[in-house]
Formats: C-alpha cells, sequence, structure tokens
C-alpha cells in the first residue's frame, strides 16, 4: 500500500471522507508507533497538533476555509522559528529555546491551515550530511534503520518516507534538501535564492539558505511551493515577484522540443555507483522519449563546487553564529568570571565538533592575512561557478544530475573523517553558489535496492519550468508510489 | 597549508571556544587536511574576476520608516540564562 499523498488527502478531507481530527490523529498514532526506531522528530507537538485540527474541522462546518489545504498535517525541520515550541536546530546551545514569534513560513502554513505534527531532527545547525552531527541522536533511513537518511534535513525526509507526516519543510544550503530527499525516495525541492523568505529560518549561510518542500510527489511539491512563496518585507533578500500558482501549472508544460543539458562534469566524477549511474542513464533515456534534446554541455569548474563553498557557507557561518553567547537565549555556562569566559565556554558547551570545525574554518578564512588567499578567491571562483550554470542555460531549459554519488551509507563509514563527509555534496553544493532552483525526484532504485534521486535543475525564478519538467518525467519514470519504505507505518 | 597548535589557539580566540588540549590537536589535524583540500582554488587564475557575495542582483532595498508592534520586554527576556529589571544580566565587562 502506497502513502497518501497531501494532495489526495486536501480532496478526502472536502469529499468529506475524513475529518482533519482523525487525520492528525492518524499520524501522531503513526509517529508514536514507528519514533522508537526512526527518531525523526525533535519534538512531537500531539496537543496543538489535535486543537489546530479541530479548528480547522470547526471552520470546514462554518464553510470558512483558510485556503484548499485547510486541515493537511504537515512536519517542520527544527531550524524554523515556531512560536511557543522549542527551537532547538538539534543544538545545546538551543536545546531549552522557546521563541516568541513565528518565522514567516511557519505563520504561512498556519494562516492557510494546515497542522503542524511536530519539528524534525537534524544535523546540528544544518550542517552535516547524516544526521550524526544532531546533538539529539541520530535519524534512521526508513529503508534500512542501520542507513543514514542523509542531511541535513534528515528528520523532514525520513517522516515523509515513513508516512510519519504526509509532506515537510526542509532547508537547503548545500544540498540539505536535495540529498536527504534522494536517500529518503522523496521529492525534495530548493527554490531559487530570494523566492521563498527566510525570516525566522535559523540562519547558517544567508547568501546560500532556503527553505523548500519535501514531498512524495511532484504535485506536492508545487502545491507546498505556492504556499510558503512570496515576498515578505521583514527578509529585504526576498524576491518581489508574483507567485504562480504552480499547481496548476504541471500539465501546461511538454518535454517535447524542450533542450535538457548533460554536464559532463557531472558524469564523470569518480565513485559514482555502477546502481546509480543506471538509474541515471534509464531517466535519460525517458526524457529522450518524451521528446527532449539531451544537450553535452561542460561545466568546468565543478570540481571546485566543494572547496568554494566550505570557505563561503564556514565565513557566513562564523559571522551568522557569533550570536550564541549565552547572554540573551540559550545555553550559559553559570559562574564564569567575566564575559569573554562567560562566551567562550558557554559556547564550547553548547556547541557540537562539526559546529566548532565550521566556525573556526570560516573565522579563519576571514581573519587576517587569508581573507584574501581564501574568502576573496573563493568568492571570485563563486562567480566563474555561477557563469558555468548561465552557460549551461543558455543552452539548454534544464539542466539533469545526479543527486548523491552514490544511496544510503551506513552510520559510522563517513563521520569520522569530516573532509570525507563534506566530498558526498559534490553534485548539490553549486547550486546554491549559484542561487538558482533545483530538485531531486525518485527515479530508481540502486545498491542494495534503496532509493536513488536524480536532479533537475533550473534558471532564476525557473521553478514553474522546473516542476512541469519533473511531473511529466514522474508519470513516465513511473517510481512514485511503487514502493514504501519497510520501516514505514502503513 | 597546515595549521599548528597556536594557529588553531588564535583562531579559538577568536571564535570565543574555548578548547581543550586534545580539542586543539585534533582540529588542527582536521583543519589542515581540509585547507590542503581547499587549497586546489590556489591553481585557478580569477584575475579581472568580480567577486559574487550574493546570487540575486539586488542593491539598497528601502522601506518606509514606520513604527510597528515589537515584542513586550517580558517576551524578550523569557529565554535569557539571567535577567534584572528589565535587562540581560551578565558576568563583569570591563
Amino acid at each position: 500500500m502506497s502513502l497518501p499523498c497531501a494532495h489526495e488527502l486536501a480532496r478526502q478531507l472536502a469529499d468529506g471522507t475524513v475529518t482533519s481530527a482523525a487525520l492528525t490523529e492518524r499520524y501522531l498514532k503513526a509517529i508514536e508507533r514507528t519514533e522508537p526506531a526512526l527518531h525523526s522528530f525533535v519534538t512531537v507537538t500531539g496537543q496543538r497538533a489535535m486543537e489546530a485540527a479541530r479548528a480547522s474541522d470547526a471552520r470546514r462546518a462554518a464553510g470558512s476555509l483558510l485556503s484548499p489545504l485547510d486541515g493537511v498535517p504537515i512536519a517542520v525541520k527544527d531550524n524554523m522559528i515556531t512560536e511557543g515550541v522549542a527551537t532547538t536546530c538539534s543544538s545545546k546551545i538551543l536545546g531549552n529555546f522557546v521563541p516568541p514569534y513565528n518565522g514567516t513560513v511557519i505563520q504561512k502554513l498556519q494562516d492557510a491551515g494546515l497542522v503542524i505534527l511536530g519539528k524534525t531532527n537534524l544535523d546540528e545547525f544544518a550542517m552535516g550530511s547524516s544526521s550524526e552531527n544532531s546533538a539529539f541522536g541520530v535519524t534512521r533511513n526508513p529503508w534500512d534503520t542501520n542507513r543514514v537518511p542523509g542531511g541535513s534535513s534528515a528528520g523532514s525526509a525520513s517522516c515523509v518516507a515513513a508516512g510519519q507526516a504526509p509532506w515537510s519543510l526542509g532547508s537547503d544550503t548545500g544540498g540539505s534538501i536535495r540529498q536527504p530527499a534522494s536517500f529518503c525516495g522523496i521529492v525534495g525541492l530548493k527554490p531559487t535564492y530570494g523566492r521563498v523568505s527566510r525570516y525566522g529560518l535559523v540562519a547558517f549561510a544567508s547568501s546560500l539558505d532556503q527553505i523548500g518542500p519535501m514531498t512524495l510527489d511532484v504535485r506536492d511539491a508545487a502545491l507546498l511551493l505556492e504556499t510558503i512563496s512570496g515576498h515578505d518585507p521583514k527578509d529585504s533578500t526576498s524576491a518581489k515577484l508574483p507567485v504562480p500558482r504552480y499547481s496548476e501549472e504541471l500539465e501546461k508544460g511538454s518535454l517535447r522540443g524542450k533542450k535538457v543539458a548533460r554536464p559532463r562534469e557531472f558524469f564523470e566524477i569518480d565513485g559514482i555507483e555502477p546502481g546509480v549511474k543506471a538509474v541515471l542513464d534509464n531517466t535519460i533515456e525517458k526524457l529522450a522519449s518524451l521528446g527532449a534534446e539531451i544537450v553535452d554541455v561542460s561545466m568546468p569548474h565543478t570540481k571546485y563546487s566543494i572547496s568554494c563553498y566550505y570557505l563561503v557557507a564556514t565565513a557566513e557561518a562564523s559571522s551568522n553564529l557569533a550570536r550564541y553567547d549565552g547572554a540573551q537565549y540559550g545555553h550559559r555556562t553559570p559562574g564564569t568570571k567575566n564575559i569573554v569566559e562567560m562566551y567562550s565556554k558557554s559556547r564550547a558547551e553548547g556547541f557540537g565538533d562539526e559546529v566548532k570545525r565550521r566556525i573556526m574554518i570560516g573565522t579563519y578564512a576571514l581573519s587576517a592575512g587569508y581573507y584574501d588567499a581564501y574568502y576573496l578567491k573563493a568568492l571570485k571562483v563563486r562567480t566563474l561557478i555561477k557563469r558555468d550554470y548561465d552557460e549551461a542555460l543558455a543552452k539548454a531549459d534544464l539542466i539533469v544530475a545526479p543527486t548523491s554519488p552514490f544511496v544510503a551509507f551506513p552510520f559510522g563509514s563517513r563521520s569520522a573523517d569530516p573532509l570525507s563527509m563534506y566530498l558526498c555534496d559534490i553534485f548539490t553544493l553549486s547550486l546554491n553558489l549559484a542561487g538558482y532552483c533545483g530538485l531531486s525526484m525518485p527515479a530508481g532504485f540502486g545498491e542494495h535496492g534503496l532509493p536513488v534521486g536524480i536532479q533537475l535543475l533550473a534558471g532564476a525564478f525557473q521553478e514553474t519550468k522546473l516542476l512541469q519538467g519533473a511531473w511529466e518525467l514522474e508519470q513516465t519514470l513511473g517510481v512514485t508510489g511503487t514502493r514504501t519504505a519497510p520501516a514505514a507505518a502503513v | 597549508m597546515a595549521l599548528s597548535i597556536g594557529d588553531v589557539e588564535h583562531v579559538a580566540l577568536l571564535s570565543r571556544l574555548a578548547l581543550t588540549d586534545g580539542e586543539k590537536e585534533k582540529f588542527a589535524r582536521e583543519l589542515s587536511k581540509i585547507f590542503s583540500h581547499v587549497d586546489q582554488l590556489a591553481e585557478l587564475n580569477v584575475e579581472g574576476v568580480e567577486p559574487t557575495a550574493h546570487p540575486l542582483p539586488m542593491k539598497n532595498v528601502f522601506r518606509q520608516d514606520v513604527v510597528l508592534d515589537s515584542l513586550s520586554n517580558e517576551a524578550v527576556l523569557a529565554n535569557a540564562a539571567e535577567s534584572e529589571d528589565g535587562c540581560f544580566k551578565v558576568p563583569q565587562i570591563v
């Protein structure tokens, strides 16, 4: 039995075959049953969810629905600020932080009547690719609980694949939506920088971060994206552009006659598993069978994207994370004698190793004597990486690429070597540096029968074209909904 | 490039992170490996290339300077480790 998509649940609510209270209770029970094996959540907000669900049912009875999605449950990554509900970023330093306000995206969910089930686990401050950097324990992949779900939006991916929530929100700074979506066999979309407000998204790297949907199918990704997008006066980097009704555009496009770029460098990287390669080849065949013209392009700076990213992202992180000083909120070491001691001890106790590592990399790259050689150099390389995208997208409508070189890996197999963990992200990082949009969608099964995702990428604010292509490909691939993770609640 | 224990102590001070001797050694080893990898950027010639600090071509976002509601003093102090007389309380600064 396949898991129900959010758009199917919205229809059932509209038909009156189910109530939001019944639906919400069903998901909360699924969470209760499967959470000991998976640990997708940092906080489950059961009581609040039931209250919100009953309020939705009352609105439906009164004919005053807030949106067509009113009453549909959802889970959100625990780096999005929720008024009155702990927001931890899976870090000890924010372990007891209860925000006094809502982030814009959370407000938009509530304004649409969506029912928030809880806050999902992540690598601390969204820094990681496996959930192994969470201060509150790992999340397990529902397809094989001895393997990682990917990261950093680990719980947001596993909860959807396991039927603990019909859909969720993640955040993507260098692949943190797309890579776990690939590992867990779901759809994950990183919007164009500026498409979605970052107000109330706890900042990691401010020029790279975007919130995006994690869903069972492409239609749900379109529905959730149109719900959360739009200009926000509270985020001056959010774009002043109208938001298309993406879900109504899906069937209006066609890949026939469209050009899809295949960047040589993405396919020549050492260490792509044969099973992943086979899924990629099959996907490209399917794209061609739909009438798309496959164009070979070169993106020669791809191999520099990891170095560029880990300088830019850590430099921004070192600045953003300076706010955790123990003064206004978050962990403070008791009994310190002066302010520097208070800062240094509170931060040493509050942050995990990966966060400390990245703060120090970024601080070093920005420090006197190294700024030009590291940070400024990385910003110039960022220009070259962006140019690679611009040149590829001048020749094509979309780019097709792998999401990860391999399927979900076992716990502990990469965590001892930070650099080997960074190398996981080779196919996803560059999109954030360019600022463009892309998604990972289920395209088949690779080694050990585990899910393999492929990416479609597009230019700035080309989400309509991206989703149209993905939707058509999804119909033809016939992978979505065919298999359910063994640890799923069905 | 390799980072010495002294480099790590300097960067830890700038970062306001109190490290144990064991951590200093571990981070010196790990950071050296990471910086050796990113040193590959040195092989790229970027003469005449403008830096990209931000993906969108936007600057000077203006708005009307109007007073909006803000959080109450109580709500702002609710998460503080220590507060007194409506202020955050911290150890001696000077």
